[in-house]
């Protein structure tokens, strides 16, 4: 280790002071980066942020309140590969200061409240485990209960190969709460940072009702040491940047972090929250005023009625081959408290 | 090769390795295979109504024991020309969206999904990143847990990954003996984290992917035992055995009125993985009083200023590289 001298001020040189940007190889001066939103002030590049940054970037001050801190990892299937999980867990916790990869809680931008999930990268390349998918799953549970828009910020390399197919499984229980969120009239917003790839991208995060990404973040299934390895072809360039995946129709736009909060804004205005009133109608065909009676009666004479008086008559739901369609669901989920029987 | 913190178990290595060379056994039954011998009648339905038809899923409607159901399935080639014309049961986006359309028609009719999973994984190539891989697995996954029907899914050969779950959400999953169920393959698994592919076999026994493990670790709800040597040996007896296991989830599942269908189904994902939690309530959010308010606007001493995210958890240099899956 060199000596410090109080005096030389040389010494405490620009290793940490400065960061060479990857894109247009120019030296940032920290302090601007952070200023900058860790954006390159020369060519624009993104850098990676981590989520702490990235609260005080969308949210309004001192409104995000996180939810279910405590969750943290096992070790289900006892793994170890040159190192065990649980040690590669704990160096991660070291490093990132983080219990997981992944981040919850409730919040406001501009006033609007909303339920938020965040990755970061740095944790275990912000891959989902059981842990990062149950608090996915449970944001989009508390967007459900308490009628919020839902909005997760990915920067993953995909499912945790370290619990097997225990992550493979979280692709489906963090997705599953997705098609409840559709009932109820509750819109997700999904967040596309550098880089969000594998098993996180093949579900929810490709499921926004609005998916916005990050200029030129890497964003595709397959690693390209995966791609490359599997189809033994040169890949194209840029085939995996959020520019390819805007040209071809898989995201809605692509947002410069400076403008990701007003875009926010904007866009929890535009697709607010269906007013619980909206949804009512549709949760029986027979609920709503005189025609609810009169298809009441109908269905007690039968078809004669309908006949006469010219309404058309659904035919009980219940009795069909379909079975009972549950109705649109205006609250709160159905508790899961039914475990499957084996 | 780099040296390995513990002797690895040779024992365990070899015996989870022979699984996946029997899963992976080309004289395995596969699902065009398996159909005739197991319903008695098919009808091959074709196509995404999008782009293509993918011959790496093929599915239609299907008659059990006089019953009508959709099947849907990987297919593999049995031999180089077929393997090339099915792309080694590896889909394509337009293969996984055949599979929604079929599924929609299922739901609509009222008819049980029943689903064969026989895939190395999704295909990882540039032609199906630009149709929206990733979409077509993760609406895929959507739809499945949605459904209003009973699903039934067997995974009869390799459940490899996302591409195997695109169709592998279900009110019953069960898996032949010899079936291996993983988030990556084996030597992806050994690429990654070993930084070499010979160490695949040990790959394959630290991520349990074996149907015994599965079962162990609540990811499938029974074991199909498989004839003799394994389901290469006779494919008939094979089919009459996952014939019977078909039967028999059907109708327990079938009984089931489809609310608690759905939320049974729902609950099960919702089960599976393992995490502690300490129970402790979230900090509650401490209301700043009106000198608390003012006191931090003129940095007055004594008023605490509130902690800022980017100090709690700090930003720094970006980690190694991902852990992703294919």
């Amino acid at each position: 280790m060199p000596i410090k001298f109080p005096f030389s001020r040389r010494r405490s040189g620009p290793t940490d002071a400065w960061t060479k940007c990857p894109s247009c190889d120019q030296q940032v001066f920290n302090k601007q980066l952070e200023r900058n939103l860790r954006v390159c002030p020369h060519c624009g590049h993104h850098f990676r942020m981590g989520i702490g940054e990235r609260i005080e970037l969308l949210l309004d001050e001192g409104t995000f309140v996180e939810r279910d801190a405590s969750l943290e990892s096992g070790d289900p299937l006892g793994f170890a590969d040159q190192k065990p999980y649980p040690d590669r867990i704990e160096a991660a916790k070291v490093k990132t200061g983080l219990r997981e990869a992944a981040v919850w809680g409730t919040g406001a931008i501009d006033g609007q409240r909303v339920a938020i999930g965040l990755f970061d990268f740095r944790f275990m390349g912000g891959s989902m485990g059981s842990v990062v998918g149950e608090k996915i799953a449970r944001c989009f549970e508390a967007a459900l209960a308490e009628r919020l828009p839902a909005i997760i910020v990915s920067a993953s390399g995909g499912a945790r190969m370290q619990e097997g197919t225990l992550s493979l499984l979280q692709l489906a229980k963090t997705t599953a709460p997705l098609a409840r969120l559709d009932d109820a009239g509750v819109p997700f917003i999904s967040i596309l940072t550098d880089p969000t790839t594998g098993g996180v991208l093949a579900s929810f995060a490709s499921l926004g009702d609005a998916i916005i990404a990050e200029p030129r973040a890497l964003i595709g299934f397959a690693g390209a040491r995966v791609a490359s390895g599997t189809v033994g072809e040169d890949l194209p360039e840029g085939f995996q940047s959020a520019e390819f995946l805007l040209e071809r129709g898989f995201v809605d736009m692509i947002t410069p972090r400076a403008e990701l909060r007003s875009t926010l804004s904007r866009l929890l205005r535009l697709l607010p929250v269906a007013p619980v009133e909206a949804i009512e109608p549709e949760q029986g065909q027979h609920a709503w005023g005189p025609i609810g009676v009169l298809s009441g009666l109908a269905e007690r004479v039968g078809g004669a009625v309908s006949e006469t008086i010219g309404i058309k008559v659904e035919p009980d739901a219940g009795g069909s081959g379909n079975g009972d369609r549950p109705a649109r669901s205006s609250g709160a989920p159905e508790p899961a408290t039914t475990e499957d029987e084996r | 090769m780099t040296e390995l913190m513990a002797p690895p178990d040779h024992a365990a290595v070899d015996a989870a390795w022979r699984r996946v060379q029997l899963a992976r056994h080309p004289q395995r039954p596969r699902t065009l295979d398996l159909i005739p011998r197991i319903f008695d009648d098919f009808i091959e339905l074709h196509g995404d109504r999008g782009f293509r038809d993918d011959p790496a899923i093929v599915g239609g409607p299907a008659l059990l024991e006089g019953r009508p159901l959709m099947v849907i399935g990987h297919q593999k080639g049995t031999d180089t020309e077929s393997n090339i014309m099915r792309n080694f049961g590896s889909a394509h986006p337009e293969g996984f969206r055949k599979a929604q359309r079929l599924m929609r028609l299922a739901d609509k009719l009222g008819l049980p999904v029943v689903t064969f999973l026989d895939t190395a994984g999704a295909f990882p190539g540039p032609a199906a990143e630009e149709r929206g891989q990733a979409e077509a697995i993760a609406s895929s996954i959507k739809l499945m847990t949605g459904i209003q029907v009973p699903t039934v899914v067997v995974i009869v050969g390799e459940g490899g990954s996302g591409g195997a779950l695109a169709i592998g959400v279900g009110d019953r999953v069960l898996a032949l003996e010899n079936a291996v169920y993983s988030v990556i393959s084996p030597e992806g698994c050994a690429a990654i984290l070993w930084r070499a592919p010979e160490a695949a076999p040990m790959a394959a026994a630290a991520m349990r992917m074996t149907a015994a493990d599965q079962l162990e670790l609540g990811v499938i709800d029974g074991i199909i035992d498989e004839p003799g040597e394994g389901a290469h040996t006779d494919h008939e007896a094979a089919a009459r055995a996952i014939k019977r296991a078909l039967l028999e989830a059907l109708t327990t599942i079938g009984a089931t009125a489809t609310p608690e269908l759905l939320t049974n189904r729902y609950a099960r994902l919702r089960h599976i993985g393992t995490y502690t939690e300490d129970g402790a309530p979230a900090a509650e959010p401490e209301l700043p009083s009106l000198r608390h308010r003012i006191g931090r606007i003129l940095r007055l001493p004594g008023v605490p200023r509130r902690p800022r995210w980017s100090e709690v958890w700090p930003s720094g240099e970006d980690g190694p590289e991902s852990e992703d899956e294919s």
